[in-house]
């Protein structure tokens, strides 16, 4: 019996792709959870939806690719890449909208560029940003929370506007966002954004009854199950600390420089930390380990680089949300990033 | 690369000295029709004058608009340029090339204007940026300036043709995608009666408005030009087996 003397560390466990995909998916179901609390079943619907959608397509181009189908769908990843868009659109979307998007997610921005590994784009958030592009209205249609809801949506109701786009009773979307005042009712970074537009300041705004119908707590809570959720993976060692932490970090820093600045035109750092997709965004979305930065002072970096372009975007820019934006541009900073903080070798001259 | 091929068969002095046969005349013609439509298609083999070819091809009508203004100052200014080769110093070709198109597309931009006002509205800054068309100057320089005049304006129809096919198609698959019609809005190019022409083939409120704006026409060209690539390998593969079949059975026969 040979005895293998090997240096520390000695005790390692060593996953493979599809344990890493299955413990991330576990992981998501706190913040699913609390989304399905508050806004109803309907994004289980479009959850499972894109799951059969992105096997089906991954399925169908790798038999294109002559490539071994049943082993690589294994892995987790497109059925991953379907859940995360089904959870980013809202969950009274039509049916054909998450379609669309995880069929161009799959097709488009893995596949053609040659599959799990190789593709340079985030799947999830180029899909969500081609949605938020071609498709504004019904990517921006977040209902408010159930139990704000002028009128009681049953889940066969949910389940019919996802198929047709309207209730049982004829009630479309829109029509369901406007409260009994007359109020439409948004997201609260969507209340924040048009009601800075029109000349109030941040104080009045939080005030407002617009904004106490903007489900902001629901959202909050959605956020600090994916908060949970995020701390798993970190504790389980699923994804490493840096991308999250210096993301986080960095919303905190730059959202509370923008703060100081201008407190009455710009949010507080924690309302833009329990807001919009960055808990998501933090613990599961920028951790891709394909399309992110692949170093430790890169990953710093890259967390860093995206917290910076979210506040800018959400301060400043047209878009209420921002994470998609972002993190899009920070995957294309990647290669970037990588050449200049590759670590030096050990031995290596300095 | 391209233009040597052609040369190879179609030298401009012995063109001009040594009358072709018609057999010769035949093979240049046939082997211009294949580089220019084919081959070496401007729109997606070249690559030349993506500018033009992403920014207006949101709807046939623009697509059609662009494709006959292009191919009218290509033609022309190819025949042009061939008339006066043999009078242009070699060191000034390129300005005197640019002055010529530049008087040409001025010519289309004051036509479009006075005959087709909507149509020039819609294709905008895109009328006169015909002028800086890498495909123009570049059959100028590459055949014009060293082919006789048949030759050279019958390389401007079929390289127009080329490239305006790849615009008409781009055009048709982004207006289908993003609008659900085909030839919206022809009678703003050919005048009242042609409305009927509109083809709908399906209505819709939500549009899908990625395949009109230009990230879309990156994508549609891209999948143009790997569906071009994969029928040029499937063509390639075929040849290849006729080959070896020949081969084997020219074997078995001598066997």
């Amino acid at each position: 019996m040979a005895f293998i003397s090997a240096s520390s560390p000695h005790q390692r466990t060593r996953r493979s792709s599809s344990q890493i995909m299955v413990w991330v998916m576990l992981c998501l179901i706190p913040g699913v959870a609390l989304q399905s609390y508050f806004f109803g079943l309907t994004n289980i619907v479009q959850i499972l939806l894109a799951g059969i959608v992105a096997l089906s397509a991954e399925a169908a181009i790798l038999k294109l690719r002559k490539r071994p189908i049943i082993n690589t769908l294994k892995d987790g990843s497109a059925l991953l890449t379907g859940i995360l868009i089904a959870i980013s659109i809202p969950p009274l979307a039509p049916w054909w909208v998450v379609v669309i998007g995880t069929l161009f997610a799959i097709i488009f921005v893995k596949q053609l560029y040659g599959g799990l590994g190789q593709n340079i784009f985030n799947p999830a958030m180029a899909a969500y940003v081609v949605l938020l592009i071609s498709f504004p209205v019904q990517m921006t249609s977040w209902l408010p929370m159930l139990s704000l809801q002028p009128f009681e949506l049953s889940i066969l109701d949910q389940l019919n506007t996802v198929l047709t786009g309207h209730t049982l009773d004829g009630y479309s979307v829109a029509q369901m966002s406007i409260s009994i005042d007359g109020l439409t009712m948004a997201t609260p970074l969507d209340t924040l954004k048009n009601s800075l537009k029109s000349g109030f300041t941040t104080t009045e705004i939080f005030d407002s009854a617009t904004y106490k119908a903007s489900s902001s707590q629901a959202i909050m809570w959605v956020n600090l199950g994916f908060l949970f959720g995020g701390a798993i993976l970190l504790a389980k060692r699923i994804i490493l600390w840096m991308i999250p932490i210096s993301f986080l970090a960095g919303m905190m820093l730059f959202s509370f420089i923008a703060f100081a600045y201008q407190p009455d035109l710009n949010g507080s750092p924690l309302f833009h930390l329990l807001s919009g997709a960055t808990m998501l965004g933090a613990f599961f979305i920028l951790t891709d380990p394909v399309s992110a930065s692949t170093t430790v002072k890169g990953r710093l970096f890259y967390g860093f680089l995206i917290a910076f372009i979210v506040v800018l975007i959400r301060n400043i820019g047209g878009y209420p949300d921002a994470v998609a934006f972002a993190v899009l541009l920070g995957n294309m900073c990647v290669p970037l990033i990588d050449y200049y903080t590759q670590p030096k070798v050990y031995g290596g001259r300095t | 690369m391209k233009s040597e091929t052609i040369q190879a068969t179609d030298n401009s002095e012995a063109a001009d000295v040594v009358p072709l046969t018609a057999d010769e005349n035949k093979a240049i013609y046939k082997e211009l029709r294949w580089q220019g439509l084919w081959k070496n298609n401007p729109g997606i083999v070249q690559l030349l004058g993506l500018c033009p070819l992403l920014a207006v091809t949101n709807t046939v009508t623009n697509a059609l608009g662009l494709a006959i203004a292009t191919l009218f100052v290509l033609v022309a200014s190819n025949t042009l340029i061939s008339l006066i080769r043999h009078h242009v110093q070699k060191a000034i070709r390129i300005p005197i090339f640019v002055m010529i198109i530049a008087s040409l597309v001025t010519c289309v931009q004051l036509l479009m204007n006075a005959y087709t006002y909507e149509l020039y509205l819609s294709l905008g800054i895109f009328i006169p940026l015909i002028v800086t068309n890498c495909i123009i100057i570049g059959r100028a320089e590459a055949f014009a300036s060293k082919n006789s005049v048949k030759h050279a304006a019958y390389d401007g129809l079929m390289m127009g043709l080329g490239f305006g096919g790849v615009l008409l198609l781009l055009g048709a698959i982004r207006e289908v995608l993003a609008q659900g019609t085909l030839l919206d809005g022809i009678e703003t190019m050919l005048g009242e009666w042609s409305s009927v022409l509109t083809i709908t083939l399906y209505h819709t409120d939500t549009s899908f408005l990625l395949a009109a704006l230009p990230p879309g026409a990156f994508i549609i060209m891209g999948i143009i030009i790997a569906s071009k690539n994969a029928i040029d390998y499937h063509l390639e593969n075929r040849a290849k087996k006729k080959l070896v079949s020949q081969a084997e059975q020219s074997i078995e026969n001598k066997g």
